[in-house]
């Protein structure tokens, strides 16, 4: 009787320890939330993810920030004042990198900064302390990243095209360069154009996910040690929270600068399809 | 990698929702808002540099104001000072006249006042003769007993009195 209730109670412990591992992969899991059967078409399936509801709160939060600086008063408020320091740092980045043409693409760098900024910055607030409430990177997923490269790259394939037509081509031609130098150059050029999209939603991916893998696994750690004991948690635990904390403001300026790189290298490409060299 | 793993499961999910949203944002945000703030923002800009301008061309004008003012005030000045030498070289004039005049009269009455001296002098000089006379003939008429006529007497005393 006894060696049954211990054994039970082993297998309860294991399975606590099962429960309480952390798997630093589960965060990226997507889990339907509603309709899990809505479909678009035949086989096309919508449901509401918790990937769905994440973005759904980042496009919210940009836009109550935003409207937080529509008062257009003369003389700005401090939310007016931040609004527009940020219009005024994509407008002034379109600037620099585009010139006078650029300001058009104001709007759609903009919207694509502010949502992959907030985006980045929501899956980095704890919110994980309500029970129940995980937190969600849409920013962590290619299928994300990709099609916001892809919208990127469109724009700039038909800003290029509509612009200068098939002369759009001369972008990989080199100037001033003989032909057998030019040839082979003009098809590295031509395959780091084309590689422009999967790069630009890899490094967003890449840096966001290793980011939220990296703190799962030191979470995991202050976990390990805090139940190996006093010993390991002083060695283990305390110095891997540590580390969290710094990585968690090491993640905050990940979480700027990719979404800055991303806005970046979207005007740079513009640039090109719209100031063809 | 749930990213991998859950591809075929999530991408129309994935897709659909991010194009949702981010158009979304893009429409209301983007293309609702964004231009209206950019416009504050150069209507501010406009305003700064309208006001500048406008300071700069007070600053000018006043400064032009200020030199015309100041050509005014030296003229006037100027003015002020022919004005003031005019009426210095009229008040030397006439101060002048009148001094001549009133050394003219003074110089009459000086020589009234001489003429009038001398008037006297004589007078009283004839007085003394006249005396002198009168006083000769009594002595002599005391000392030596004689008569002696005026006149003689007047012309001895006039004749003692011209010797000194």
């Amino acid at each position: 009787m006894a060696a049954e209730r211990s054994a039970a109670a082993a297998v309860q412990n294991l399975e606590a320890a099962e429960a309480g591992k952390v798997d630093p992969m589960k965060q990226f899991t997507i889990e339907p939330i509603l309709g899990s059967d809505w479909q678009l078409a035949d086989g096309i399936n919508i449901a509401f993810t918790n990937s769905a509801l994440w973005m759904a709160i980042t496009a919210i939060l940009v836009w109550v920030f935003v409207a937080g600086g529509m008062k257009r008063q003369l003389v700005p408020g401090r939310w007016q004042m931040a609004v527009e320091s940020m219009t005024g740092f994509i407008d002034d980045l379109l600037e620099a990198n585009v010139g006078a043409a650029g300001r058009k693409y104001v709007p759609y760098i903009f919207t694509l900064f502010m949502f992959i900024l907030f985006g980045n910055l929501l899956g980095l607030v704890p919110v994980g302390l309500i029970p129940g409430v995980h937190a969600f990177t849409f920013t962590s997923h290619f299928t994300v990243t990709g099609v916001l490269a892809i919208m990127s790259f469109s724009i700039v394939l038909i800003v290029g095209f509509a612009k200068h037509g098939f002369h759009f081509f001369s972008l990989f031609w080199p100037s001033n360069t003989p032909a057998f130098l030019a040839l082979p150059i003009s098809l590295i050029e031509l395959v780091s154009f084309m590689v422009r999209p999967f790069s630009l939603a890899l490094r967003l991916f890449v840096a966001m996910m290793a980011g939220h893998v990296l703190l799962k696994v030191l979470a995991s750690f202050v976990i390990a040690g805090g139940s190996g004991g006093i010993g390991t948690g002083v060695l283990v635990g305390v110095p891997s929270f540590v580390l969290m904390v710094a990585i968690s403001a090491l993640e905050i300026l990940v979480a700027g600068i990719q979404a800055y790189v991303f806005a970046l290298l979207t005007s740079l490409y513009i640039n090109d399809a719209e100031n063809l060299h | 990698m749930p990213q991998i793993e859950q591809i075929a499961a999530t991408l129309s999910s994935q897709v659909f929702w991010l194009l949702v949203f981010f158009g979304l944002t893009f429409v209301f945000v983007g293309l609702g808002m964004v231009p209206k703030i950019m416009g504050t923002v150069d209507l501010r800009d406009q305003q700064i540099a309208g006001d500048l301008a406008a300071a700069q061309a007070a600053r000018d004008e006043a400064t032009s104001q200020e030199e015309a003012w100041r050509k005014r005030e030296n003229a006037n000045r100027a003015a002020a000072q022919g004005v003031i030498g005019e009426a210095k070289a009229k008040a030397a004039a006439a101060s002048s006249i009148k001094l001549a005049e009133a050394q003219t009269r003074l110089d009459g009455r000086l020589a009234e006042a001489e003429t009038a001296i001398d008037a006297a002098r004589t007078s009283a000089m004839a007085e003394i003769e006249a005396v002198a006379a009168d006083a000769a003939r009594d002595i002599v008429a005391r000392v030596a007993g004689a008569d002696v006529e005026p006149a003689a007497a007047q012309a001895a005393v006039k004749e003692v009195m011209a010797h000194g």
